[in-house]
């Protein structure tokens, strides 16, 4: 199989993810919740990953790392955590489910909610930043880069602006945490929602969000934490406050042996390798008769993500034709991102999304151009 | 039981911190161990820092140099 989807989670892991998540299943006790050697050594790996996670998404304090089981439940952790009704936030077109259905939530609450438009080629225009972002907004929530055209924002852009309005940035980082730098003290991001299947190659179930040192959330959740069993209210105390239940230590051993396997190779020399596979997909089906290509791809950072149609052809229809007729693993429909469907004109069609990975190979996307060639000749 | 002799305590007010200050005591060679906070201490964390009382000194002016925050440091017979 060729497979084109790794915008919904990496399949082609470092080998030694698949290692660590089977030794920690067999060694790792339950962390926090006990003195043992094998609680002790759920703690280290635990802690060990806050670390490494802090460092790599430049957030001042590792204890500020929050482990989340997905950016989803970041996402709503950061989100519902911070807003609240008489609330006013800003968003964008491009989002996912996963920051519009928390923030439509809060909106039948009493939120506030203004979405900077996309264009048709899935863009926003700084101008309509500038004008939704007036006094008294509390958040700016938007994507690092969209999930169906790989569009990114400039975070520091966005932050600038919304500090200087007295706004909050949180950020979804789904499709672009390990490949793209991020920096949130030189970005100015207050809150990073990250998944760790994606991007980071590390196993589905690991996730999280970073915090700025000083903010203050409500718990997302509320449950046993391992300490203070005899108080009432969930222990105030990051990242304990955010994170009761048991933590995913097998999942989180491979997410840090991912973390390990990228640092070694370097993050950028990752990327470029997706990028240029982005590239050659995108230019090879370009101008194929009947093929339309949504999005923006002058960005010189920006997540490997190739969306496309065939003539008005379902695109589920297509999608199943690439994986039976031609082994090929792609995603259509709409991609849990309604909005920018809408804004692409795609919303009954839906799209064809292709998308690398740093182990694409070009032979791998020759063939899948020819793949397109073919259908789109048919 | 096993004897109880005086031992000396740090306490923390998250696990993040426990394991922030073991890592630092470790790399540094100090003396210790994390064991269950005992019941006469009141932490935030599960765990706390175990060590001689002779070392006190060295790792409170250790922990405080670094940086690590410890919620309290208490002599106790364990």
């Amino acid at each position: 199989m060729i497979y084109l989807d790794s915008a919904a989670t990496s399949l082609h892991k470092p080998p030694q993810v698949a290692r660590a998540v089977a030794e920690a299943i067999s060694s790792l006790g339950n962390p926090a919740r006990g003195a043992h050697g094998a609680s002790l050594a759920a703690d280290r790996t635990i802690y060990e990953t806050r670390r490494l996670l802090a460092a790599f998404f430049g957030c001042p304090r590792a204890e500020n790392v929050v482990f989340t089981s997905n950016a989803t439940e970041a996402l709503n952790v950061a989100i519902c955590g911070l807003l609240g009704p008489g609330d006013r936030a800003v968003t964008t077109d491009l989002e996912h489910n996963s920051v519009l259905r928390p923030l439509y939530e809060l909106q039948d609450r009493g939120l506030r909610l203004d979405f900077v438009p996309a264009d048709a080629r899935g863009r926003v225009d700084w101008a309509d930043f500038e004008r939704l972002l007036v006094p008294g907004v509390k958040a700016v929530i938007c994507t690092h880069a969209s999930n169906l055209t790989g569009y990114s924002l400039d975070l520091a852009r966005v932050a600038a602006l919304a500090h200087s309005r007295g706004a909050l940035l949180i950020v979804d980082a789904s499709q672009t945490a390990g490949l793209l730098p991020i920096h949130m003290e030189d970005m100015g991001i207050d809150l990073l929602c990250f998944t760790g299947h994606k991007g980071l190659m590390g196993p589905q179930g690991t996730g999280g969000l970073c915090l700025r040192p000083g903010l203050e959330l409500r718990p997302f959740k509320r449950g046993g934490s391992g300490v203070h069993s005899f108080d009432r209210a969930q222990p105030r105390e990051y990242p304990t406050r955010l994170e009761a239940g048991t933590l995913n230590a097998h999942g989180i051993a491979g997410l840090k042996a991912a973390l390990d396997y990228i640092n070694a190779v370097g993050r950028a020399r990752l990327y470029a390798a997706e990028h240029s596979r982005t590239l050659r997909f995108y230019e090879g089906v370009l101008r194929i008769p009947g093929v339309r290509v949504y999005g923006d791809f002058s960005q010189p950072l920006r997540a490997g993500i190739v969306s496309l149609n065939i003539r008005d052809e379902d695109s589920a229809a297509v999608a199943d034709a690439l994986a039976v007729d031609f082994d090929i693993a792609v995603r259509a429909g709409a991609h849990c991102a309604p909005r920018m469907h809408r804004a692409l004109g795609t919303e009954e069609q839906g799209a064809v999304r292709f998308s690398f990975s740093p182990f694409t190979t070009e032979l791998e996307v020759d063939t899948a151009i020819e793949a397109v060639k073919t259908l789109a000749a048919e | 039981m096993r004897e109880r002799k005086p031992r000396l305590f740090f306490s923390f007010a998250a696990t993040a911190a426990a394991m922030e200050a073991e890592r630092l005591c470790r790399e540094a060679g100090l003396p210790g161990r994390l064991v269950p906070v005992p019941r006469q201490i009141t932490a935030g964390c599960g765990l706390a820092w175990m060590t001689e009382p002779a070392e006190g000194e060295r790792v409170r002016a250790f922990l405080t140099e670094r940086g690590a925050a410890y919620q309290d440091c208490v002599l106790l017979d364990f």
